[in-house]
């Protein structure tokens, strides 16, 4: 077990991370402290590498072959890329959202249930269930027809759908892959209302490249860029509190993103 | 209102405390195992054939009548009288093997550019079921048919003292309409992968269809054209049950198509479906044949298979 | 402006062009319609030799059998009976007994009995279905030329009673249900071998193979596997199962059939592992194309979640890709079915008239039948034959028919 320093306000930490796709640096040098029970957004032009910085925190980034990381990830006080600790382990703990929705095609019941089955759930299913989809802002619309497929929702339901699975499995974290911009106006407004009612239990960061979702739906924004020099990686360039980086950011590209003169 | 304690949270008394670590998961890993072995099973097969082939080959050549260089290149077999020279079975195997290419490559072809380049899709989805039923038909099937109809039809073209009951052109063209299909779908196929871009260019010059067709599709597809006729081939070669109903038992050393002969894999069924014993030369000289059949075989599929990768990225 | 002397050239050259055009696309035409009519000009050539007309001489003239001037057909069952014992011999009377008494036949069956064995009909010529319509003439002034003995009967090669006869060295009753049931006893068995180790071979290569040499070798030796001639795999099947494990294929390792006097490995279980492996490749193939082709988001929200990769494959993606598994299954499973070559080699009973009764038994199938009846020379054998394709024809074609619609119905759903 690989115990780091950390502060205890941040659940969720990067140091010096660097991601690379075999010799490719996707990302570069990226310190980041996400802060417990907020939301977190991280925004920059498409192709600057967020999708990727936010896989590396639950280590889907693995799946693709011939990617590795310099630097850390730190969870609660633990290096996640230690030898010792479990990818499986570590996904449910932090949990994600996609940018497509992708239920499960079984029922509602099913796709909210599968995930507690298989981790040895023992408990009385049918309140998890329920608990999850109310978590999800779901359960009212749906818990006349709990048999019914899953894929039978609409888009926004069934990404609430993906929510409420993830939620089942009790994560610290969550991470939105861009979780509206396969949505519809009405339905992103209610994903994005969602969010400040779960980050009251959970830690919430989210990859958008729509500024006013952020702007309205964050806490904390992490803003990143592709470098200019040499290689195209990523980086973040600045990182604060919503608020200032919306009115009065530090940097000059921040603030040439965020008005709107180029991204 | 923390839901982590209290009755809302159904989950309370499921996850221990953050622990990460490496969970020992043996059902996955006996699981991973078993897999493998089921992926292994098939260098297994190979290498068994491989095996079985070379060890009753060896016996055979072990045989004081038998010799290398007789073997390949000895003009009779016949083993009463110690012969035993491959070549009129190789012959056989290659008059057949012609006259189906013969017939299946111009056919295939052609029925390959009208379905990419001028069918509508109505024709296409008629006509290409029906080119599958054709490859679906059973080799025995065609056996028949070349001994009851193209045989009858020979022989009243070119009179019975012509045309033999048993002779390899009735064999060959049966062959050829069995391999159409095949090279007619893998045809289809390379000429569908030509991106549309290409043709675009040639009808903007003032091409006509035809001109499109045979000198800007066609060449551009040639990879996977000649990948198709070699996998034709390395078929045709194989064949067993259409040339022992059609071409004839008992080697021949003939290049006339009129008359009877015997191919590599005919004499293997002929001798092998008669009575056997094990350790007899006969049986042994199955496997010799066998051994040369399947190194040609696998010879013209590596060929075709390495055309197909290293011309892949011509265009993509 | 003057013309440029190029533009004349172009003009006169166009009409030639599509001139050209419309002779090679008229070949391409003829070509497409020539596989058409093969396939026409065979089923017609099957249909028309499986019925048609047969000179039949008798052994014993029916109507010497007469008593009282009463034909056998009108007889009353237990004159037949008489009639029987009569003109058999005893040794063969007390055999049909001991099969099943006479009283517990129906008059009918004994009716059949004395036709078969005491008027012992012989087939002198047939003729096709087309030259029964109209050649009937010509065909009557043939017989009563060359066979004025016999009888001319329509017959219809292709009857229920030819599907549920067993084989028969005489060609009137001759049936093919010993070929099916070996045809079916033999796929069993290729099925039930195949099958998971295909399937997982396929899980192995598409879910948890990465790149590395061997993974690549395993790959590439497959696609090989698929082009190798299937009497490679005949002789394989000869050299491993029926020779060298002959012990177990042969049943005797099981303690089956030892004081039988033929014990050996030509049985159906070294047919059925040779037609399994002959199919592994291709089931392979289907199932990796299958597993492929389930989206990859759906591993993704497994892999979210927490799953492991076998339990994302257990419960996401092979439930998604057994319609195409399926699918593949049926269409290996009706190539194995024609097979012929590797059957030959292993060694099918030229001649036998038991159902098979275990993977120990001796077998024989269905095209091996066609190919046994093919090669003999008389007419009513080709008769027998094409009859024997059509059921085969009629039987793929089910098997073909049934994989589409299960890749159709399932295919809309996801």
């Amino acid at each position: 077990m690989a115990l780091l320093q950390t502060s205890s306000s941040n659940i969720l930490e990067s140091k010096n991370l660097n991601i690379y796709y075999g010799n490719f640096r996707a990302v570069r040098d990226v310190n980041l402290s996400i802060e417990r029970n907020k939301v977190t957004a991280i925004i920059g032009p498409s192709g600057c590498g967020k999708s990727t910085l936010l896989r590396a925190f639950n280590r889907m980034n693995e799946l693709v072959p011939d990617t590795h990381i310099e630097g850390n990830v730190i969870f609660e006080g633990q290096d996640l890329y230690d030898k010792s600790i479990d990818p499986v382990e570590v996904r449910y703990r932090i949990g994600m959202v996609f940018q497509k929705p992708n239920p499960f095609p079984k029922s509602i019941y099913e796709n909210v249930a599968w995930a507690a089955r298989i981790h040895g759930y023992k408990g009385n299913m049918d309140a998890l269930v329920e608990f999850s989809l109310r978590q999800a802002a779901l359960w009212d619309e749906v818990k006349d027809k709990l048999k019914q497929s899953g894929l039978s929702l609409s888009g926004g339901q069934q990404q609430r759908l993906c929510i409420a699975r993830t939620i089942a499995v009790r994560p610290e974290v969550i991470l939105m892959d861009e979780p509206a911009s396969a949505l519809d106006p009405i339905a992103t407004l209610k994903i994005e209302e969602l969010m400040q009612e779960l980050k009251k239990n959970y830690t919430i960061v989210i990859v958008t490249h729509n500024m006013q979702q952020a702007a309205r739906a964050s806490d904390y924004t992490a803003m990143m860029m592709l470098s200019k020099e040499g290689e195209r990686s990523g980086t973040v360039i600045e990182y604060d509190e919503t608020n200032t980086i919306f009115t009065r950011p530090k940097n000059k590209q921040t603030e040439d993103y965020v008005t709107g003169r180029f991204g | 209102m923390d839901p982590k304690n209290g009755s809302l949270n159904p989950m309370n008394t499921l996850l221990s405390p953050l622990s990460l670590n490496k969970r020992r998961r043996p059902k996955e890993t006996v699981i991973k195992a078993l897999l493998f072995f089921c992926g292994f099973f098939s260098i297994f097969i190979t290498l068994a054939i491989v095996y079985e082939l070379a060890k009753e080959a060896l016996l055979f050549f072990q045989d004081p009548e038998v010799t290398l260089w007789g073997f390949l290149t000895g003009l009779t077999w016949q083993p009463k009288i110690g012969q035993f020279g491959v070549v009129p079975l190789v012959t056989a195997t290659l008059v057949t093997t012609t006259i189906a290419m013969m017939v299946a490559i111009p056919l295939g072809m052609a029925v390959a550019i009208y379905l990419s380049e001028y069918a509508s899709t109505r024709t296409r989805n008629t006509v290409k079921p029906i080119m599958e039923v054709l490859a679906g038909i059973p080799t025995v099937v065609y056996g028949f048919f070349a001994l009851t109809f193209i045989t009858p039809t020979l022989r009243s073209i070119f009179g019975p003292d012509v045309v033999q009951i048993y002779n390899t052109a009735s064999a060959g063209l049966a062959m050829g309409i069995l391999i159409l299909p095949l090279i007619a779908s893998m045809t289809e196929d390379a000429l569908s992968a030509v991106p549309r871009s290409l043709r675009e260019g040639g009808y903007s010059l003032g091409a006509t269809k035809l001109e499109v067709a045979l000198r800007i599709v066609v060449p551009a597809a040639i990879s996977g054209i000649s990948a198709a006729i070699i996998l034709g081939i390395s078929r045709a070669i194989g064949e067993t049950m259409i040339v022992a109903i059609a071409a004839g038992a008992g080697p021949n050393l003939t290049l006339n198509p009129f008359e009877s002969a015997e191919t590599m894999t005919g004499y293997m069924v002929r001798i092998s479906g008669g009575d056997l014993s094990y350790d007899s030369i006969d049986y042994n000289s199955i496997f010799a044949i066998g051994l040369l059949l399947f190194v040609l075989t696998f010879i013209l599929n590596i060929i075709s298979q390495r055309i197909v990768r290293h011309f892949r990225e011509e265009y993509e | 402006m003057k013309q440029s002397p190029l533009e004349s050239k172009f003009c006169e050259n166009l009409p030639a062009r599509y001139r050209t055009g419309g002779i090679w696309r008229s070949v391409f035409i003829i070509s497409t319609l020539t596989g058409i009519f093969f396939l026409s000009i065979l089923l017609l050539k099957i249909v028309n030799d499986s019925f048609g007309y047969i000179a039949v001489e008798y052994g014993i003239a029916p109507e010497s059998l007469a008593v009282d001037g009463v034909p056998i057909w009108e007889l009353p069952k237990e004159d037949l009976v008489l009639l029987l014992q009569k003109n058999v011999t005893p040794g063969r009377f007390k055999t049909l007994v001991k099969e099943l008494p006479m009283e517990e036949r129906n008059r009918d069956d004994i009716l059949a009995i004395i036709v078969r064995e005491v008027v012992e009909p012989k087939v002198a010529q047939t003729w096709t279905l087309a030259e029964s319509i109209f050649n009937k003439q010509e065909i009557v002034a043939t017989v009563q030329e060359n066979y004025p003995d016999a009888e001319l009967d329509f017959k219809a090669w292709l009857s229920w009673d030819f599907i549920t006869s067993p084989q028969s060295s005489d060609p009137l009753y001759a049936g093919i249900r010993t070929a099916i049931l070996g045809s079916l006893w033999l796929m069993g068995v290729a099925i039930i071998f195949a099958l998971p180790i295909g399937t997982g071979a396929a899980i192995y290569l598409e879910e948890f193979a990465g790149k590395g040499w061997l993974n690549d070798l395993i790959r590439t030796n497959i696609n090989n596997l698929a082009g190798v001639p299937s009497i490679i795999y005949g002789i394989l099947g000869l050299a491993v199962f029926v020779r060298a494990m002959e012990p177990i294929t042969s049943g005797a390792a099981f303690g089956y059939g030892l004081t039988s006097a033929t014990l050996n490995g030509r049985t159906i279980l070294s047919g059925g592992l040779t037609l399994g492996l002959l199919i592994l490749p291709i089931i392979i193939i289907n199932a990796q194309e299958a597993l492929r082709a389930v989206p990859n988001s759906l591993r993704e929200a497994s892999y979210g979640v927490g799953a492991t990769k076998w339990q994302t494959v257990w419960s996401h993606v092979l439930p998604n890709a057994i319609p195409g598994i399926m699918t593949g299954s049926i269409l290996a499973f009706s190539r194995a079915f024609g097979e012929t070559a590797p059957l030959v080699v292993i060694g099918a009973s030229t001649y036998i008239v038991y159902d098979p009764t275990s993977v120990f038994s001796k077998f024989t199938a269905l095209p091996i039948q066609i190919y046994q009846w093919t090669s003999r020379p008389q007419d009513e054998f080709r008769n027998l034959a094409a009859a024997a394709i059509l059921v085969l024809l009629a039987l793929l074609l089910t098997m073909n028919a049934v994989a589409i619609i299960i890749r159709n119905r399932y295919s809309r759903r996801y």
